[in-house]
């Protein structure tokens, strides 16, 4: 049989990730694939399109109720939704407290001694925290785990430094494991020229933009309802998108080893674009009161 | 052998030299030749620094130095491992802290108290875990004076707030809880451990009675003990001298102490505080004779020579009375020590000590056996700082070795090329000497024996040296056999 194919999404806290994931793996399903969502968030929303639910019971909460994590089960934590999509959540502690990343540690160790990674599936993805703050967040992309990695971005300065960041962090786990980047999904934030710079970021990291998805409402008014675009309206032109971007990551054969960009290569590429206006060093460290002194003389 | 200064020089050379370069420079720093003309030591050792990679070395770490030393043996409260179960369980009793009292109720230092953390407990924090141990420790024994929560690794890992939960389960029970963040990978050895926990004697202890009225009437003889952890009954043969010369012990910290003599500091304020072991409670000294004015003096307690240096050192901060108690102590045990000499030192004159132990026993032990007519031909600290060794150069030997943090190469190198008659460390360190014929004592514990400290300790120190370096056994290394081959040369294999 095939390998299943493990699949991270990364990308700017914020950018789209649960979202984006969740309607791709939609039209992945749509297509008759096996996968399976590990939601690598203490929020806990990497499935709720998935599973219409609020917010599915995690792995870390069920441990903690049971006792310890010896004590639970894998249907407990294993929900099925959508188009056959089996769901879990790592889940971890509420914001302030504890290790969210030992929380990601232990429950993906928990799925793989319950044999979560069945035979059967075609693709796990993984939805992991904006921030790789740590050792655990990074748990998805350790040896024989994902190993296609996809950056969700978009136009914004912002989201293309943490894009360029995730990119360095795969270089480190690329050198000791088989993990690699295999493209940037631009979801788009309508800024100017948007496709144009992704594409150019894509280049300069040797990688592709493998799909750039348009803004479009019916992806909000799908959420509201908790469902995915696919489910929600699969007549609709997004729902042809995000079928696309499906099809894309089917065919998709380019793993890269990135090429982060330093700091200032980052920021030429930014000014190129009129992101980011030319620096002034002659008004850096001036204090308001410092300028009124110097227009007065 | 007895080495000079420049033959000592030559050994740490040599000894050096099987490093790596880099290891090399850095180990020679700390590394010397005894000058007893030295006053500051900064100048010509290295001491807290990291131990290096690739070595062997004998420290512990922060939690081991603040539940281990100073917390551990406080025994009217619970001191809390608060982590997983390790830590506690394997520190537990093996420092030989004696109490008196009864379990369960006057003392809870037998018993092991853990919060023994599980993965749920990593993952969504351990405060309300602690505030319910808090709850059911108060519940279980009535009679505990308070908590001290001793936070293992995950503890700082994680960021719980030790110190919250403190404040209101202080307030929810009635009771002092000590939060130490003492996580065993703060830095460099137990002694940063001992520090924190001083640290938290002052902020969460002393204060709490600040604004009282003491509940006994104070005297001019009130004096308070510290860094004496009663190994094998030391506190006891030292108190109860200091009692005989007239002076009223108000307080025993940590060996056979008490929360409640803790809190007793700020209300009756003792005339001075007599610290045996200056590395582990200097801090709170300082602390101590800032806020509250109360004076500190060092002693030493082990061999009659330092006890009558001390008593009189002690005496001379009083009036005439306590001075003339002094030398009435001192004279009434003359005879008895005269008698131990008497019996002993013909066994164990000449004889040279290698010594590597922590705290204040590289240099306090050193006038014991010159009682006994040893010589101490090397000593050294696990976690001394340079204050350490400013008070170490005087007590010894011109060309005695000095090392700080020693790896078990230099020791076992130094053992090999000085052939000492007795080796004084660690029972990491007891085996492999034994092995190589070196008689040894432990000289963390007393090897199951003390206690150590005042003249009721010194009976049992000159007979504990002399059992282990005449012990018949040293002279039976080789076995019948190997001799009789030996003797016989290849006559054995010709007979076969």
């Amino acid at each position: 049989m095939a390998m299943i194919r493990q699949c991270a999404i990364y990308g700017k806290g914020g950018i789209g990730k649960s979202t984006t994931t969740q309607n791709l793996v939609a039209g992945l399903a749509a297509q008759g694939k096996k996968i399976m969502i590990v939601g690598c968030d203490p929020k806990a929303d990497s499935t709720r399109l998935i599973l219409h639910a609020k917010a599915q019971s995690t792995i870390m909460q069920m441990a903690a109720d049971a006792g310890t994590v010896e004590d639970l089960e894998l249907d407990e934590v294993l929900k099925v939704g959508f188009g056959g999509i089996r769901c879990v959540e790592s889940g971890g502690p509420e914001p302030g407290v504890g290790c969210a990343g030992r929380g990601v540690i232990t429950a993906i160790n928990f799925l793989e001694e319950e044999g979560a990674y069945d035979e059967e599936l075609d693709f796990v993805f993984y939805d992991v925290l904006g921030d790789v703050v740590c050792g655990g967040f990074a748990m998805p992309i350790r040896e024989n785990k994902a190993q296609e990695i996809y950056i969700v971005v978009s136009g914004e300065m912002m989201a293309m430094y943490a894009a360029n960041n995730i990119a360095k962090g795969i270089v480190k786990y690329a050198t000791s494991g088989k993990v690699r980047l295999a493209g940037l999904i631009c979801n788009s934030r309508k800024t100017d020229r948007e496709a144009e710079l992704i594409e150019a970021l894509a280049e300069r990291l040797g990688t592709q933009m493998i799909h750039f998805v348009p803004r479009d409402n019916v992806v909000q008014r799908a959420e509201i309802r908790r469902m995915t675009v696919i489910e929600y309206d699969p007549t609709c032109k997004q729902a042809d998108e995000y079928r696309a971007l499906a099809q894309k990551i089917i065919d998709n054969k380019k793993l890269v080893i990135p090429k982060p960009l330093t700091m200032d290569e980052l920021e030429d590429l930014l000014l190129e674009f009129g992101i980011l206006d030319g620096e002034d060093e002659s008004i850096v460290g001036k204090t308001a009161a410092d300028e009124a002194r110097l227009a007065a003389a | 052998m007895t080495m000079n200064r420049q033959e000592s020089e030559k050994l740490i050379q040599e000894v050096l030299e099987v490093y790596p370069e880099a290891t090399g420079k850095q180990r020679a720093k700390h590394l010397l030749a005894n000058d007893p003309t030295l006053q500051k030591s900064n100048k010509c050792i290295v001491a807290n620094k990291k131990a290096l990679p690739g070595v062997m070395t004998a420290r512990g770490c922060a939690y081991a130095g603040s539940k281990g030393v100073v917390w551990g043996p406080i025994k009217d409260m619970v001191n809390l491992s608060h982590g997983p179960v390790g830590c506690g369980q394997l520190s537990r009793g093996g420092r030989r802290n004696y109490v008196t009292g009864y379990s369960g109720i006057t003392v809870f230092t037998d018993l092991n108290f853990t919060s023994d953390f599980q993965e749920k407990d990593v993952v969504f924090g351990g405060d309300k875990k602690l505030a319910a141990i808090i709850d059911e420790i108060n519940t279980l024994f009535p009679l505990t004076k308070g908590v001290s929560i001793q936070s293992e690794c995950p503890i700082g890992l994680i960021g719980d707030d030790i110190e919250a939960v403190a404040r209101k389960k202080a307030k929810d029970i009635g009771k002092t809880i000590v939060p130490t963040r003492c996580e065993g990978f703060r830095g460099v050895s137990q002694s940063l451990g001992h520090h924190v926990a001083n640290d938290t004697i002052r902020d969460w202890v002393l204060p709490n009675r600040d604004d009282q009225q003491a509940s006994i009437e104070s005297t001019p003889y009130d004096v308070l003990l510290t860094g004496d952890y009663n190994i094998g009954g030391d506190a006891w043969s030292s108190r109860v001298l200091m009692e005989s010369i007239g002076l009223r012990v108000i307080g025993q910290w940590s060996g056979d102490g008490t929360l409640s003599e803790m809190e007793l500091i700020a209300t009756l304020k003792p005339k001075l505080n007599l610290l045996h072991c200056y590395r582990s409670m200097n801090y709170i000294s300082r602390h101590m004779e800032e806020k509250y004015g109360i004076p500190w003096l060092e002693y030493n307690f082990f061999g009659p020579t330092k006890i009558a240096e001390s008593l009189r050192k002690i005496a001379a901060r009083f009036d005439e009375t306590i001075q003339a108690n002094a030398e009435r102590v001192i004279a009434q045990h003359q005879a008895e020590m005269d008698a131990i000499i008497a019996k002993f030192r013909p066994r164990l004159e000449g004889k040279r000590v290698l010594l590597f132990v922590g705290g204040l026993r590289p240099r306090h032990v050193i006038g014991a056996y010159e009682d006994l007519g040893m010589e101490v031909i090397g000593t050294g600290y696990e976690f001394a700082h340079n204050d350490d060794y400013d008070r170490t150069f005087k007590e010894l030997q011109d060309g005695a070795l000095i090392y700080d943090d020693a790896t078990s190469f230099e020791l076992e190198a130094f053992a090999e090329r000085l052939k000492p008659d007795l080796i004084g460390s660690g029972i990491k360190e007891k085996f492999v000497f034994h092995k190589m014929g070196i008689p040894f004592r432990q000289l963390h514990s007393w090897d199951y024996s003390g206690p150590y400290h005042g003249y009721d300790g010194f009976a049992v120190f000159a007979r504990d040296m002399d059992m282990a370096i005449n012990n018949p056994c040293w002279g039976k290394m080789t076995a019948p056999w190997k001799q009789k081959a030996q003797a016989v040369g290849t006559g054995v294999a010709e007979a076969a």
